[in-house]
């Protein structure tokens, strides 16, 4: 059996308001789903509790690999998110944060792959440059390229356009489509273009 | 501990060093302060004849309140700069509690390696046992680092972060400045290792107790 992550009965809220109540749903690899809403509706909330980054108030998320589910602690080897909430290291250069993340998921990357990795995301030629000094677009492509590193069996992805000028936006097409052939895609967002790339749409209104 | 374990601890510990010589955030608070306070305590003071006890009180006092203007800076830096959301994706608490503390670690010896000489020629002070003060200093050292990596981490995420640290501080360090203090005190007055067994036995139990509790909190507090 393939790897899965279901959410069963999963609800959040924030003092007395709730965001998310009661939601149950399952994906598969290889397979994607879309999470749209309008804003404030619980997207990105919903993205942060997949991560393990926020606690669920109710309910709960597991991965499964086959039957075996995936204790939390290792759930974060299995899953990679590309926010624009989520920083990357501003005064290490490109290459440095590429070297540092790819350390820590235990997956070194020779230069020459790290080359390959900036070149797929546009950024060729800049690894030198000091992230503080890269445009909010290539910030946005330089996390593709951190999260691309660990190859990751789910890639989450909210607002995955944001920031990006047509050029990125191409990119970011390709990365949905490879992903969602090859491992699992969950994508937060009110792009249209972005969720005709999925399989299947939840829509969140509360 | 696997050596995977180790290698990205250091490069958690190597990423905080590389960052630090690019920005000096924290080095320049910690060396600033305790500088300023020895010229002003040696101003004040240095003409008169101080007791052991009073120096070794000194020397600590500018120690603990230096390590207050800039240990936190480590986990501070990561959720103001929104990094610290990517690690938690990337790498185990322990692995960055590891780098935390090391790094801590190695910030203080720094600046005791540089405070140590200039309190000595400043005030005047006589150190008739060298191998006692170090070891004093460097137990000191790692209790200080291993408490206020975990309190650094506790605070980073509230919004009155630099009051809250040295309030949560210092009851925590209290029994390790008494001990630091007495140590010191030993050291220097000349009562050597019979004088100071108690004070380096407390020194020993306070880190091994407050890095083991860390250790084992600090998943709760990083992902909390």
């Amino acid at each position: 059996m393939a790897l899965s992550l279901t959410v069963e009965k999963l609800s959040k809220s924030f003092g007395a308001r709730k965001v998310i109540r009661d939601l149950s749903f399952m994906v598969s690899a290889p397979g994607s789903l879309g999470i749209t809403g309008r804003n404030g509706s619980g997207k990105t909330t919903l993205m942060r509790i997949l991560c393990q980054l926020v606690p669920p108030t109710g309910g709960r998320v597991a991965i499964r690999d086959g039957d075996v589910e995936i204790a939390s602690a290792d759930c974060f080897n299995y899953l990679k998110m590309i926010s624009p909430e989520m920083a990357l290291y501003e005064m290490l250069t490109g290459y440095e944060n590429l070297r540092f993340f790819s350390t820590l998921a235990g997956v070194r990357r020779n230069r020459t792959e790290q080359d390959e990795l900036l070149e797929s995301v546009g950024l060729i030629g800049r690894g030198d440059d000091l992230v503080a000094a890269y445009s909010s677009g290539m910030k946005q492509r330089l996390r593709y390229a951190v999260a691309l590193l660990a190859k990751p069996a789910i890639l989450l992805l909210d607002e995955p356009t944001s920031n990006l000028d047509d050029a990125g936006k191409a990119i970011v097409l390709e990365i949905i489509a490879r992903q969602k052939s090859e491992g699992m895609l969950i994508i937060a967002t009110n792009e249209v273009e972005d969720l005709k790339q999925v399989e299947h749409v939840i829509r969140l209104d509360n | 501990m696997s050596s995977d374990w180790t290698t990205k601890a250091l490069a958690v510990l190597a990423k905080d060093i590389r960052t630090e010589l690019r920005t000096r955030y924290s080095l320049n608070a910690l060396f600033m302060f305790a500088f300023t306070t020895l010229v002003v305590v040696s101003f004040s003071l240095g003409q008169l004849s101080l007791g052991v006890q009073v120096l070794s009180a000194l020397y600590w006092i500018i120690i603990f309140f230096a390590s207050m203007s800039a240990l936190s800076g480590v986990f501070v830096k990561e959720e103001d700069a929104k990094t610290a959301q990517t690690l938690r994706l990337f790498a185990r608490p322990s692995v960055i509690y590891a780098g935390k503390l090391i790094y801590n670690t190695l910030l203080l010896t720094i600046l005791c390696a540089l405070l140590t000489p200039l309190y000595v020629v400043f005030m005047n002070v006589t150190v008739p046992d060298w191998p006692l003060f170090l070891v004093v200093v460097l137990l000191g050292i790692i209790g200080l680092s291993g408490a206020t990596t975990i309190i650094g981490a506790i605070v980073a995420k509230a919004n009155v972060r630099g009051a809250l640290f040295a309030v949560l501080s210092f009851p925590v360090l209290l029994p390790l400045l008494v001990a630091a203090i007495g140590g010191t005190d030993a050291a220097l007055g000349g009562a050597g290792w019979a004088g100071a067994e108690n004070h380096v036995k407390l020194l020993v139990a306070y880190a091994v107790i407050m890095i083991t509790a860390s250790a084992v909190l600090f998943d709760f507090v990083w992902n909390g």
